[in-house]
């Protein structure tokens, strides 16, 4: 039996190299194969478009039928956290996100990332440090996953201790934004509802702990902040302090890992990133461009019955954005599926557009840059021992679940 | 390649002279290096400065953030130009091709670029303009002059003319904690390019900074004391407004002064020229040989009823510069228009104003997300049951999609639903803009001539 081609995509068999799969896509720019289904968008103009487009709705509650929700919410049961602000609609969504800016970035915050640098250096150092054995490193293990993980930590003012604590809530939270038409939804959803519920009920025992002796991190601010939209109800700042340390959390991992492997895959431009280190930001642009680690937005519906392509799509549809087929979309980028860090003019959607677009963008651009640089720099010789790697399963989160390396021995 | 290979000989070893070396001269010349052009290539600019941004003159360097001579602007390539600069252009001979120099110099071109822009237009009355304390705010010695004398500590500046440059000067006064007044003769700041419902907003936005804002009032004399120092405003209310600083912001004037007798078509309001910025002459033919770009240009826009538009938009320069210069260097089959849909942005009071389209062509508004007392929206201007503009605060990342549906003439109201619509949103109203059918400009060009070989068209500069 031929696998219809959203099946294709979401099936594990082809998680290594899904590209293929999206050229296809992209025949048909408005993707429906009927019923609740998904409308799916692959194309670069029609996605841009769409993340700008105010009929376009983030709120699942605005979806028609729950069973074209690749991602349906628990029940909202006792003790619940409410959708982070990832989830919400404006005026909701521009509050919180406001709000969270603050103690973030500019206006209010503007040397907060670039301040982190010279700590943001000391972890690199340390994990590089770390390695051991050169002959044979998993470098997700190592270094992609510990890295943001405690950088993360940092900012929010988690202790660094409690990672296997909420590594497996995270775990079961990333997992449950995987669409996978094969588990049974009822099962994930209460899995993913548990696991809120008890990251929640940690991040308020360490909320009422900032509250109370606030220190120079996120939470404290967020905690104790009396801005012009006055203070965040606990149950939304627990929501937003889980959105970041989720979201801080599962995607640099693949950014950098995706950046080291498709580095080892074009030796000479990790050579040039050896001896350039101003090659790094425009390299992880590209690299945003090529190897995206958020390959779709899959929780987005229509307020509206809306046009594209000559597609009428009916309002409480459900709308796929797959921004890892638009990156490679030939209308847009000349010769797509060569990986380029020169290439001029990059506006790449991987890291969204519009006001949902990655909130944490300058702190995942600078640890990629920093951890990459790095990495070209002190590790000799290095090379990849498994081609293709082995890949988590998620559609959505795209990345590999380890990077087998090995190399002739690290640099000073 | 068509023709004689005169279009060859051009981009080899012709001449091409620009005049105006600010962002649109700039970029043009960038852009012609860009294009292959490996001839003779001249820049003439009045200023003695490199090529400086105008944005941060009215913000950050009036905040003491940047300084004013330190905005000059990025190189993005080598352009090889032999720079004039210093020195005004303050004449064209187009029969005999080329450019007279306040200096007495002549230079000769294959093509000519016109980038001179705007300037400040300033107090009429020219011995009160000559008091010490009153500033216009165009150039980076204005910007530089006028943060000095905000240094120093007025007791209170006056903005006479509350456009984006007066309202974003007063924002500036306000953050660094000077008493300010503006008088503005309209009924409520950026009422011209916006309309009244969102000059209303803007109008609370500076009463709520602190501002002193005076509406439908003009300043009738400005007063000094006997060492030549301004002291004091007297409004066309009878009010008088003691102040040692006054920022005159009523506009600016095309810089097509040293145009006039050449023939080209260039008045108060710009140079005319074709969609391609191939410049018009005062008979209404195109010329083949001199291209406009920037504020000085009046182009007709195909969305916008093929109306003359001259835009002082940081992005349209930047477009027309690179279509002048590809332009000029291109067979009429290779030639592009200039068909960006207008935008600017502002920031002032706190908020990031960012505006598509032509607002001012509208007569009724429409807030589609968000609400007026919030001071976050978007709200759509319509013409004619069309979508014609749209504004936001604070709310720029959704106006890619208003672009949209201007540029494809989408209905008016929008009939959809948004995220964010609220019940104040249902209903257009009026946009209340300033009368139209009041002339600003009177006529500029006579006829004269019975026979059709007599016939004749004359300048004539309105007063």
């Amino acid at each position: 039996m031929t696998q219809s081609l959203l099946h294709q995509i979401l099936d594990y068999a082809n998680r290594a190299d899904p590209y293929p799969l999206y050229e296809e896509l992209r025949r048909t720019p408005v993707h429906h194969e009927g019923g609740d289904g998904p409308y799916v968008i692959s194309t670069y103009y029609e996605i841009r478009s769409l993340l700008h487009d105010p009929r376009i709705s983030s709120d699942a509650r605005n979806l028609a039928s729950q069973a074209g929700d690749p991602l349906p919410e628990a029940p909202q049961g006792e003790g619940a956290l409410p959708p982070g602000f990832l989830k919400l609609d404006p005026p909701e969504h521009d509050r919180l996100r406001r709000m969270t800016n603050r103690p973030f970035g500019p206006p209010h915050s503007p040397r907060r990332v670039d301040g982190m640098r010279p700590e943001l250096h000391d972890i690199v150092t340390g994990l590089i440090d770390g390695i051991g054995d050169p002959g044979r490193i998993d470098l997700v293990e190592q270094f992609s996953y510990p890295f943001p993980v405690t950088v993360i930590c940092r900012l929010l003012g988690v202790p660094r201790e409690d990672e296997a604590r909420f590594h497996v809530w995270a775990d079961t939270l990333a997992a449950s934004l995987d669409p996978d038409p094969d588990a049974d939804s009822a099962e994930r959803g209460k899995g993913a509802h548990d696991a809120r519920m008890q990251l929640g009920m940690y991040l308020a025992g360490l909320i009422e702990e900032r509250r109370k002796n606030p220190g120079d991190d996120m939470l404290s601010q967020l905690a104790t902040a009396e801005g012009e939209d006055g203070p965040m109800t606990t149950m939304e700042l627990l929501s937003t302090a889980a959105l970041l340390l989720i979201a801080g959390h599962e995607t640099t991992v693949n950014l950098i890992t995706n950046g080291m492997l498709t580095l080892l895959r074009h030796p000479d431009v990790l050579e040039r990133l050896r001896t350039e280190p101003r090659l790094a930001a425009p390299l992880v642009e590209e690299l945003l461009r090529f190897e995206p680690p958020v390959q779709l937005v899959p929780q987005r519906t229509t307020l509206a019955d809306i046009e594209v392509r000559g597609v009428t799509i009916p309002k409480g549809a459900a709308l796929w954005l797959v921004l890892a087929s638009g990156n490679r979309d030939p209308k847009r980028f000349t010769d797509p599926d060569r990986f380029d860090p020169d290439r001029p003019d990059i506006q790449h959607l991987g890291l969204g557009s519009g006001i949902h677009s990655c909130f944490g963008a300058p702190l995942a651009r600078l640890e990629t840059q920093l951890a990459l640089s790095e990495l070209a720099r002190r590790l000799e010789n290095p090379r990849l021992l498994q081609d293709p790697p082995p890949y988590r399963q998620n559609a959505v989160l795209r990345g590999p679940r380890e990077l087998q390396i090995a190399c002739d021995g690290i640099r000073p | 390649m068509r023709g004689d290979g005169a279009l060859e000989r051009l981009g080899r070893e012709g001449r091409i002279v620009v005049v105006g070396a600010s962002l649109a001269g700039l970029r043009a010349a960038e852009a012609l290096r860009d294009e292959g052009f490996a001839g003779s290539l001249t820049v003439i600019g009045d200023e003695p400065h490199e090529p400086y941004d105008r944005p941060p003159l009215s913000k950050q360097v009036l905040l003491g953030r940047a300084s004013a001579g330190r905005t000059a602007l990025p190189r993005l390539r080598a352009v090889d130009a032999t720079w004039r600069l210093g020195v005004a252009a303050s004449g064209l001979d187009m029969a005999a091709g080329l450019v007279r120099l306040a200096d007495g110099d002549e230079v000769p071109y294959d093509r000519l670029l016109i980038a001179t822009g705007v300037r400040a237009r300033p107090w009429p009355q020219e011995a009160e303009a000559e008091l010490d304390g009153v500033f216009v705010l165009r150039t980076s010695d204005d910007s530089a002059a006028l943060a000095r004398r905000l240094d120093a500590g007025p007791e209170r500046v006056l903005v006479i003319g509350a456009g984006f440059t007066g309202s974003e000067i007063a924002s500036a006064c306000r953050e660094r904690g000077l008493p300010v007044t503006v008088a503005e003769r309209g009924a409520a700041p950026l009422v011209g390019a916006l309309g009244g419902v969102v000059g209303a907003v803007a109008a609370d936005m500076q009463r709520e900074g602190g501002v002193d804002l005076r509406c439908g009032v003009m300043v009738t004399a400005l007063e000094g004391d006997a060492s030549g120092r301004v002291r004091a405003a007297r409004l066309s209310d009878g009010s008088t407004v003691e102040t040692d600083v006054v920022v005159v912001s009523l506009g600016a004037t095309r810089n097509t002064e040293w145009l006039a007798g050449s023939g080209l078509g260039a008045g108060p309001r710009g140079i005319a020229c074709d969609a391609g910025c191939r410049a018009f002459d005062i008979r209404g033919i195109v010329t083949d040989d001199i291209y406009a770009a920037g504020d000085v240009a009046r182009c007709p826009h195909p969305l916008f009823g093929y109306q003359f538009l001259a835009l002082e938009h940081w992005g349209n320069a930047v477009a027309q510069a690179r279509i002048a210069a590809h332009n000029m260097l291109s067979e009429s089959a290779e030639r592009v228009p200039h068909m960006e849909v207008p935008s600017f942005w502002s920031a002032q009071f706190g908020v990031n104003i960012k505006s598509v389209g032509v607002p001012s062509m509208a007569t009724e508004i429409l807030i589609t997300q968000g609400s007026l007392e919030s001071r976050r929206f978007v709200g759509v201007y319509g013409y004619q049951g069309r979508v014609i503009g749209a504004v936001s605060f604070d709310h720029g990342r959704w106006l890619p999609f208003y672009q949209e549906l201007i540029e494809t003439t989408a209905p008016f109201p929008p009939p959809f639903a948004t995220v964010d619509r609220r019940p104040g949103g249902q209903r257009p109203v009026d946009a209340d803009f300033p009368d139209p059918s009041v002339p600003t400009h009177g006529p500029t060009v006579t006829l004269s001539g019975y026979s059709p070989a007599d016939r004749r068209t004359t300048f004539t500069p309105a007063h």
